[in-house]
């Protein structure tokens, strides 16, 4: 990373930390001001889906694997974290640990298993574990998981600090801090000796083994990883949106990382973090502008599509598949030159 | 024993309509190496259209208006789909991977557009009087529903095999599952057999759309994703590229769905069915029968 892009990206970090004490309103972009709790819970789910993306992007854009069960992991985090508050009433320190434990252990072992398969199914056995999860959640085992009525935190089970509309401002820096810090190990994991090794599975896997390297384990690592941070940026969805929810565990949820990511540019990081902020904030602007006076007295055949955000994600998607595969971050390239190395 | 009968029948009924979703599936993947995410768009489409525009006949009778329903909802999932390789995929064939993406795109927004359309709760279809009674079999009452929808599924099966084993396109399309290239490097225009396989494809799958409708009763947007999966899983057991295969795991899937969620606890059948799918995947790669059709 040059210099400049160094302090260029210490000033974005400064100034988003600063951003709860700027009380200014932008119409248009944000309903309240900049440091109204809504705004702020509303980036800090942008950063977190950034994050998210990104992690993603570390097992498909970079190890070339074809995941469809990517939201089993984000899900593994949010919802034993949550059993473990909540339910077994768990202090926060403990709780944490249990999580990372098992955020560790379970790609592990789900991760030996699919990866003795290649492409497409690969992309279905990972895709059948997911699914198993989620039905597993849905049925709601010991009472544990509250079936498809989710699981609320409850006020008393995390320390003050982090509940309540007041003090939305910290669980923002939490999620501020969880994409520089997530940002920070994904590129320092590609730009290690086993990250091109990554590239080079995804390039060509077959050489990478004459060259007397055992793919295999390379492509582990990379799904260990890739899964154990989508854990972590689940525990702080849990934070920001103080309870878990079944939708999180779904194929569908699997699709959507999908499409942050090819959103953003496949294999660039700072491409999929961008994905993931511009697929969450249109996810949620979209709702509130398919209930704007303007869109509502549209006549039926204008205002249904435009009132259904996935419809307007969806052919985005397409547009951009079929036109701009470098995604977003591409289409942002060719019109502004990015000097090489900005990739934070 | 009539229990035993009745999870039987259901069982094989929704065995039927996993496999005329997963015959399109399996066939689209051996020709086409794509996996189609969309097919649960072009079931759901379909039965909506077959629906919308069937519901304000006044034909007088609601078995005509119900054929009439079906057959809609086969010509739009036919022309869905066919259009659907046409603008979407075709550009594509250089790159797998967007394909597969493409189809996720469509899928997702084709889907939002009929909720935003007709609302995401269930819609009631109108059912002929003989289709909602019951006919006793081994001491059991079996929904008619459940014997209608097993003997369609059985004849798009028949009609299936002879398209493939007795025609020139079948022939096209069986040749082009085994290997392609050599059909191209042949002379044979093999992109006008990846439309026609995505129009069968489609047309089954509005055929199933509607004829889930007729076995639940009612039509919501979100069954055709949720069957997709189940059909993927079908699919991969039954060996990607074989319709037989696909009938036979349909009838597998179907049935032990049914009888663990029964006997088990609701969600075990389910659990298990995916569970199945990972094992099969571990021991034998690619599926149980080759890829013959």
């Amino acid at each position: 990373m040059t210099p400049r892009a160094r302090i260029a990206l210490a000033v974005a970090l400064i100034v988003l930390a600063a951003l709860p004490f700027v009380p200014v309103e932008v119409p248009g972009l944000f309903e309240g001001a900049l440091g109204s709790p809504g705004t702020l819970n509303l980036l800090g789910l942008c950063f977190v889906f950034g994050a998210l993306a990104l992690t993603y992007d570390l097992v498909f854009g970079y190890a070339g694997l074809l995941s469809f069960g990517h939201a089993l992991y984000f899900a593994n985090g949010v919802y034993v974290m949550a059993i473990a508050l909540a339910r077994w009433h768990w202090p926060l320190l403990a709780a944490l640990a249990f999580t990372a434990l098992l955020s560790f252990v379970l790609p592990l072992v789900l991760g030996a298993i699919c990866l003795r398969m290649r492409d497409i199914p690969f992309a279905m056995v990972t895709l059948a574990f997911a699914q198993a999860g989620s039905i597993l959640v849905l049925q709601n085992p010991f009472g544990l998981t509250g079936g498809e009525e989710g699981l609320a935190l409850g006020g008393d089970v995390l320390p003050a600090g982090l509940v309540g509309v007041a003090n939305t401002r910290n669980v923002y820096w939490i999620a501020l801090a969880l994409l520089a810090v997530v940002a920070f190990i994904g590129w320092r994991a590609v730009n290690s000796p086993p990250g091109r090794v990554w590239q080079a599975i995804r390039e060509n896997e077959r050489r990478v083994g004459v060259l007397g390297l055992n793919p295999y384990l390379y492509k582990l690592g990379a799904f260990v990883l890739s899964a154990f941070l989508a854990s972590c940026t689940g525990v702080v969805y849990l934070l920001l949106q103080g309870g878990a929810n079944p939708q999180v565990t779904t194929a569908d949820f699997t699709l959507a990382l999908l499409v942050m990511v090819v959103l953003g540019g496949v294999g660039t990081l700072w491409g999929a973090i961008l994905g993931g902020i511009v697929y969450e904030y249109l996810d949620f602007r979209l709702v509130a502008l398919s209930n704007t006076h303007a869109v509502q007295s549209l006549p039926g055949l204008l205002r249904v599509p435009l009132s259904e955000p996935l419809f307007l994600l969806g052919v985005l998607f397409i547009v951009l598949v079929l036109f701009v595969p470098g995604g977003l971050g591409e289409a942002l390239r060719r019109r502004l030159p990015v000097p090489a190395g900005h990739a934070p | 024993m009539t229990t035993v009968a009745l999870l039987l029948v259901t069982g094989i009924g929704l065995g039927a309509l996993y496999f005329l979703i997963a015959a399109g599936l399996s066939l689209i993947w051996g020709l086409m190496r794509v996996l189609n995410f969309a097919h649960g768009a072009f079931f759901t489409v379909a039965a909506y259209a077959g629906w919308a525009l069937s519901r304000n006949l006044a034909t007088g009778s609601p078995g005509l208006q119900w054929a009439i329903a079906v057959l809609i909802a086969v010509a739009v999932g036919g022309v869905f789909a066919a259009l659907a390789e046409v603008v979407l995929i075709r550009p594509l064939y250089a790159r797998h991977v967007g394909q597969v993406l493409v189809t996720v795109g469509l899928a997702l927004a084709a889907i939002a557009l009929v909720q935003g359309g007709f609302g995401s709760d269930p819609q009631r279809l109108t059912l002929p009087a003989w289709m909602t009674g019951t006919v006793s079999v081994l001491g059991a009452n079996v929904p008619n529903t459940r014997l209608l929808v097993i003997a369609v599924a059985a004849l798009v099966f028949a009609l299936l095999i002879f398209f493939l084993r007795r025609t020139r396109f079948g022939l096209i399309v069986r040749a082009g599952v085994e290997n392609r290239a050599m059909v191209q490097a042949l002379g044979i225009d093999v992109h006008r057999a990846f439309t026609l396989v995505f129009a069968i494809g489609g047309m089954a799958a509005g055929l199933a759309g509607m004829l889930a409708g007729t076995y639940y009763g009612t039509i919501d947007p979100g069954r055709g994703t949720a069957m997709l999966i189940y059909a993927f899983i079908v699919v991969i057991i039954g060996g990607l590229g074989s319709v037989t295969g696909s009938a036979v795991a349909a009838i597998v899937v179907g049935v032990l769905q049914q009888f663990l969620n029964f006997y088990g606890a609701t969600g075990v059948g389910d659990f298990s069915v995916v569970l199945l799918l990972a094992v099969v995947l571990l021991v034998r790669p690619g599926g149980f029968s080759g890829a013959s059709t």
